[in-house]
């Protein structure tokens, strides 16, 4: 599903460039869960970046179900992120003054489905992570955990190659971060591949597959830990 | 582009930040408001100073007689300087650019006109045929003084429309009936109409010729005037030089001599007015431009919030496939929107009090000097409107393509 080969990215911070990611190789397949961790400053967000396509990188490969993602146009870019993949946030980024219903059926507004049909979609993918009931309710009448599964039920409704998750559950406390990882395995169990980016041991144990990264590189890709 | 999808979905964002929404709106309004207020004082004014000349013609030249003040070819000054009807001719025959010329006579003292059992004192003219064009008058019903009148030196009057009011009765027409001044029985053969004020209209006129026998007067004048035409300023005062220096030859007075014949030069009165309220006009729009112009930085300003304000939903929609241009179109397309209601609501609101102001100056009647009939122009209103739309519009462009480009992570880190 995800194949990145010698990928290297640098920032430059003032007279020198700072390398961010230094060589990582990477093979992904469908339907896999797999976590990523590491520490502030390891790389991981950047990672992320180049892997939901919102960042470049400098030099290597990178094929998302065999599309060569590489130099695309924005247009380019904004269309494989609305096909290929779904995000969630720490902080959930749920638009305010969208209800839970609008905010999930957002994606397929971008991919020019019709209001009716993209609701009665948005009400399936809610009824989904349980939440069919709160369809009215703006996301500041709901819990942490209640706007994490909308912002998940969002990143699916657009049916994606990959669910890129950005440390989901850093804003829950530990049962709520536990229901959620809970849809992430469903989700995972129906074929979707998931990839979790993350700092907490607790987390990473509920994935098949956790990929340490330190200072750029891939320190260790240990396959099935727990479960 | 233009889905019902796509405008729902700005619609939804309006209705959702209502105060942001009516913040720009109001200065857009604000800005179209005061456009629309100053021009139509503008105007206003403008209608107010044709009006406060509409009583004679604007391009009217007049004479009259004074008494010498500067010592001419051994004679002292304060020599009287009395007009005669040759004179007429001889500014016919002599002075080029001339329209329509006549000739004055003013019935001194006090005049009860009688009919019937009414009576009251009004002023009595003689004059010649063509003072109805000088005058700025119309007949309103019967005829004006003619030739004939002049040369059978008949006794005919026609007289103002507060004449009539005065000694007539409503369903009386005062045409073909004689009225009595101060003895003499003249027959009014017309009721003029003039746009002047009062003293205007409560005159009566007489043939110059019967004038001139009735009273003993000879061929004696008070006033010589005629129009000029479109002639400029310049020709004006030629044609006014020329037309003294006849009478400087003929009455003996030194041709410097402003107070041996008074001339009033409307033309070039008429066109220090205009020039002055040119100068305010141009000041109104000048004040106007710098309206707008605030009005623009305010839009642009509002904008620049309401963008930095998003970006979190612009990395939001972003992420979730939004392309550059979507995300510009969509606070475009919101900006000219909510400018375009909010102009037209501030352009109806700047007419509504014109118009009202207009209706007020009627309704109570007030007599403001200067002051007229306030209007606005619609093209030019509509153009400023539209001016201002583009120009909010282009002021969210810039900040709205600089966001489209916000990396979302960035964004979406921004607590």
């Amino acid at each position: 599903m995800i194949s990145l080969s010698s990928i290297t990215k640098s920032y430059q911070v003032g007279a020198h460039a700072l390398e961010v990611l230094k060589s990582i190789d990477l093979e992904i397949g469908p339907g896999e869960l797999v976590s990523i961790m590491g520490s502030s400053g390891s790389g991981k967000s950047t990672l992320l970046n180049i892997l939901g396509i919102l960042d470049d990188y400098d030099s290597g490969h990178y094929q998302l179900d065999n599309t060569m993602i590489k130099n695309l146009s924005e247009k380019k870019a904004a269309f494989y992120r609305n096909q290929f993949i779904g995000f969630v946030f720490q902080s959930f980024n749920l638009l305010s003054f969208k209800n839970a219903m609008e905010n999930v059926a957002l994606p397929l507004y971008y991919q020019k489905v019709s209001r009716k049909k993209r609701n009665k979609t948005a009400m399936e993918y809610l009824d989904m992570v349980g939440l069919k009931a709160w369809a009215e309710h703006m996301p500041s009448e709901m819990s942490g955990g209640q706007k994490q599964r909308v912002a998940i039920a969002r990143a699916l409704i657009s049916n994606p190659k990959i669910i890129l998750a950005d440390e989901p559950t850093g804003a829950l406390d530990s049962t709520t971060s536990m229901e959620v990882m809970d849809i992430f395995r469903e989700v995972n169990k129906q074929g979707m591949t998931v990839l979790i980016v993350t700092h907490e041991n607790d987390i990473s144990k509920l994935t098949d597959r956790v990929i340490h990264l330190k200072d750029g590189k891939i320190m260790a890709d240990d396959i099935a830990v727990a479960s | 582009m233009f889905s019902i999808d796509h405008w729902q979905e700005i619609l939804f964002t309006i209705r959702k930040n209502k105060l942001r929404t009516f913040l720009t709106a109001f200065s857009v309004a604000w800005g179209i408001f005061m456009l629309m207020i100053l021009l139509g004082f503008g105007t206003g004014m403008q209608k107010g100073v044709e009006y406060d000349f509409r009583q004679d013609a604007v391009n009217s030249i007049w004479f009259n007689p004074g008494q010498t003040s500067i010592p001419y070819k051994g004679m002292k000054p304060g020599r009287n300087i009395t007009l005669k009807n040759e004179d007429l001719d001889a500014f016919n025959q002599k002075v080029g650019g001339i329209e329509y010329l006549a000739g004055r006579f003013f019935c001194y003292g006090e005049f009860t006109v009688r009919y019937k059992e009414k009576y009251s004192s009004y002023q009595v003219l003689g004059i010649t045929p063509e003072m109805m064009y000088i005058e700025n008058q119309t007949p309103k019903t019967g005829r004006y003084i003619n030739e004939l009148d002049m040369k059978e030196k008949r006794k005919v009057a026609i007289i103002g429309p507060k004449v009539e009011e005065g000694l007539f009765s409503k369903n009386e027409s005062p045409i073909g009936k004689w009225i009595d001044v101060r003895g003499i029985q003249y027959k009014v053969v017309g009721v003029y109409n003039d746009q002047g004020d009062e003293g205007e209209v409560t005159r009566i006129f007489i043939p110059l010729t019967t004038a001139q026998l009735a009273y003993n007067a000879g061929n004696q004048l008070h006033t010589i005037t005629f129009t000029v035409g479109d002639a400029s300023v310049a020709e004006s005062r030629e044609i006014a030089e020329n037309a003294k220096a006849i009478l400087s030859e003929k009455y003996q007075f030194d041709p410097k001599d402003d107070r041996a014949i008074f001339v009033w030069n409307n033309v070039e009165n008429f066109q220090r007015f205009v020039n002055l309220f040119l100068g305010i006009k141009i000041f109104l729009w000048v004040i106007g431009i710098f309206t707008i112009i605030a009005g623009i930085v305010g839009v642009s300003n509002i904008m620049l919030i309401i963008i930095k304000d998003r970006t979190r939903e612009i990395g939001i929609r972003k992420a979730i496939g939004a392309t550059p241009a979507s995300i510009i179109g969509l606070f475009l397309q919101e900006s000219i929107l909510i400018t375009v209601i909010a102009g037209y609501i501030g352009l109806i609101a700047g007419i509504g009090v014109i118009e009202s102001i207009k209706w007020a100056l009627i309704e109570f009647n007030v007599d403001a000097p200067y002051f007229r009939d306030p209007d606005i122009d619609l093209i030019t209103a509509v153009m400023a409107t539209l001016l201002l739309v583009f120009s909010g519009a282009l002021a969210g462009y810039f900040p709205a393509k600089k966001a489209a480009k916000v990396n979302p992570i960035v964004a979406l880190r921004e607590e």
